[in-house]
C-alpha cells in the first residue's frame, strides 16, 4: 500500500463556504455557452452564444486569478486563445498565440488547434499551461497573453517517436492534457493520444514515459513503454499521489512512488467494459472516482453499452464499481461525451455535469444518484467545466 | 499607391468591418506583415507559423490564386483572401 501524501488544507479551504452555485463553461463545436445555477444547482441560466461559429475547444477559469481562457478556432481561421478577466463580459486574443518554432524543415509543425488549458502551480500566479494539437506543450508567463513554445517536450529528441506524425485521433494527435502537481511546481505529468503519459520533474524540461502496465492494443507489444492513448488523466486532489487514468486500453490507478500502473476496469462489468474519455476523482475522498464507458468494441462505437447511459463509481479506488443511471434514458440513448465533457464541482454534495455530442447538457447534484438534463439543442460538445457561479 | 487587400467575412471583426485595406510591400507576405501591424493577430488566422497559408484560406492575387506568401504585388495590386469552401 502505497504511503499516502496529503496535499495541506489552507485555513481558507477549511472555513466553511456558502454555496452560490455554479457556472458551466461549454464549449462547442459551433460557439461557447455559460450555464449558471442558483445556490441549488436546480434552476439553471443559460448566457450564449458566444464566438458563434468558433470550435471552442476548451475554456478554463483560473481559479487563483479568475481570468478565463478559451482555446477556438473556426473551420477556416487559425488557433486562437481568447481571454477574459471580467467574467466573461469581454474578451481580448492573445497576442501571441502557441505556436510552434519556424524550420527550415519542409514539413514543419504548426498548432492546428489548442487543445487543453491549465492554469498553473498556486505558487506562479500568472502561469498557464496549454496542450495542442500536433502535440505540444506551451507556457504563457503573463495569464495568457502571449505563449512559449517548451523546448523540453516540443523539441525532445525523442518528440519523433513519442507523438509519430501519421497517428492521431479523428481532429489529430494530440498533447491532451497538463497536470502540475499541487505540492511542487517543478512535478508535472501530461498525457497524449500517441505516446501516453510523461513525467517531469524539472518543470518541464525533461520528460520520461510512465506507461508501465498501460495496454495498448493496437501495437504489436501491447505493453510498450509508449505509445499509448491516454485519453485522460487526474491527480486526486487531497491525495496528489494518486493518479487515475482513463486510456484508449481500460481505467487504471497509479500510486505514487510506484511506477506500475494497475488496471482497475477489470473489476467494471463486462457487458459494459472499462473503454471511455473521462475518470474524475472525488475532490475530498482519493478512493472515489467516477467515469462515463462507452463501447470501444467492434468498429469502436463509442457510444452507451447497449444505448443505456450510466456512470460508474468507484469508492474503494477501483476494486469496485456501482452503476449510477437513474434519469438518463432506459434505451435508445446513444450518448458520446468526450473527454473534456465530463466534469464535477468541488460542492458539497458534489455535481456532475456531462456534455454530449448531441448537444444534451445533464447534470447531477448528488454524486451521480441521479441525473437530469439541463440543456439540449446545443452544437457538437467538446468540453464542460464547472466553476463557482460567475 | 498601395497593395489593396480585401478582407473575407471571417477577418472583419479585426478591421471593425472594413471589407478592404491598403497595404505596403512588394509581396504578400510584406502586405500581410503590414496589415497586422494595424490589426494585430490577423496575419496569424490566415499564415501559420511555418509561413505556409492554412489549410482551408485562399489568397489570390489580382485573380490569380498564390499557395505560397513570397508571391510578388505590384503596388496596384489586389489581393483577395478567402475562407475555402472545405472549410466551416
Amino acid at each position: 500500500m502505497a504511503k499516502k501524501t496529503t496535499a495541506k488544507k489552507s485555513k481558507a479551504a477549511t472555513k466553511k463556504k456558502i454555496p452560490r452555485g455554479v457556472t458551466l463553461l461549454v464549449g462547442t463545436r459551433k460557439g461557447a455557452w455559460f450555464f449558471s445555477s442558483d445556490a441549488s444547482r436546480k434552476s439553471w441560466r443559460v448566457d450564449g452564444p458566444h464566438f458563434l461559429g468558433n470550435v471552442v475547444n476548451h475554456i478554463v477559469r483560473d481559479p487563483r486569478g479568475g481570468t478565463l481562457l478559451m482555446a477556438a478556432k473556426t473551420g477556416h481561421l487559425g488557433p486562437t486563445i481568447f481571454r477574459s478577466t471580467d467574467k466573461g463580459k469581454n474578451w481580448k486574443e492573445a497576442a501571441r498565440p502557441p505556436a510552434f518554432h519556424k524550420t527550415s524543415a519542409v514539413n514543419g509543425r504548426a498548432v492546428d488547434h489548442s487543445f487543453w488549458l491549465s492554469p498553473g502551480h498556486a505558487s506562479e500566479p500568472r502561469v498557464w499551461w496549454a496542450g495542442t494539437s500536433p502535440p505540444g506543450l506551451f507556457v504563457s508567463t503573463d495569464d495568457g497573453v502571449s505563449w512559449e513554445s517548451v523546448d523540453g517536450f516540443n523539441e525532445n529528441p525523442m518528440y519523433a517517436k513519442w507523438n509519430p506524425p501519421d497517428a492521431g485521433t479523428p481532429d489529430g494527435a494530440l498533447l491532451n492534457q497538463v497536470l502540475i502537481d499541487p505540492r511542487d511546481a517543478g512535478h508535472m505529468y501530461l498525457a497524449t493520444s500517441t505516446g501516453g503519459v510523461f513525467e517531469s520533474r524539472d518543470r518541464a524540461k525533461s520528460w520520461r514515459p510512465l506507461n508501465k502496465n498501460v495496454e495498448a492494443s493496437f501495437m504489436p507489444d501491447p505493453y510498450p513503454e509508449f505509445g499509448q492513448d491516454a485519453h485522460y488523466i487526474a491527480l486526486s486532489p487531497m491525495m496528489p499521489d494518486r493518479l487515475y487514468q482513463q486510456n484508449h486500453c481500460g481505467i487504471y490507478r497509479l500510486d505514487r512512488p510506484d511506477e506500475k500502473w494497475e488496471r482497475i476496469g477489470n473489476a467494471m462489468p463486462k457487458a459494459v467494459g472499462d473503454i471511455g474519455f473521462t475518470i474524475l476523482p472525488h475532490p475530498r475522498e482519493p478512493d472515489i472516482a467516477w467515469v462515463f464507458p462507452m463501447d470501444g468494441t467492434t468498429v469502436w462505437p463509442r457510444t452507451s453499452p447497449d444505448g443505456k447511459p450510466a456512470v460508474y463509481r468507484t469508492r474503494d479506488a477501483g476494486a469496485t464499481w456501482e452503476r449510477q443511471d437513474r434519469g438518463f434514458p432506459k434505451k435508445q440513448g446513444w450518448f458520446t461525451v468526450k473527454r473534456q465533457a465530463f466534469c464535477r464541482d468541488d460542492t458539497k454534495p458534489v455535481g456532475l455535469y456531462l456534455g454530449t455530442t448531441g448537444g444534451e447538457v445533464w447534470a447531477s447534484t448528488n454524486e451521480g444518484t441521479r441525473f437530469s438534463q439541463i440543456a439540449a439543442h446545443l452544437p457538437e460538445i467538446y468540453s464542460v467545466e464547472a466553476v463557482e457561479r460567475l | 499607391m498601395s497593395i489593396t487587400v480585401f478582407i473575407p467575412t471571417q477577418l472583419r471583426n479585426y478591421t471593425n468591418g472594413a471589407t478592404q485595406v491598403p497595404a505596403e510591400g512588394t509581396t504578400v507576405d510584406e502586405a500581410l506583415a503590414d496589415i497586422d501591424q494595424r490589426y494585430p493577430g490577423i496575419r496569424f488566422r490566415v499564415v501559420d507559423e511555418q509561413n505556409r497559408i492554412r489549410q482551408h484560406m485562399r489568397i489570390y492575387v489580382d485573380g490569380e490564386r498564390v499557395r505560397e506568401v513570397g508571391v510578388r504585388a505590384n503596388p496596384k495590386s489586389e489581393v483577395h483572401i478567402f475562407g475555402a469552401l472545405s472549410g466551416g
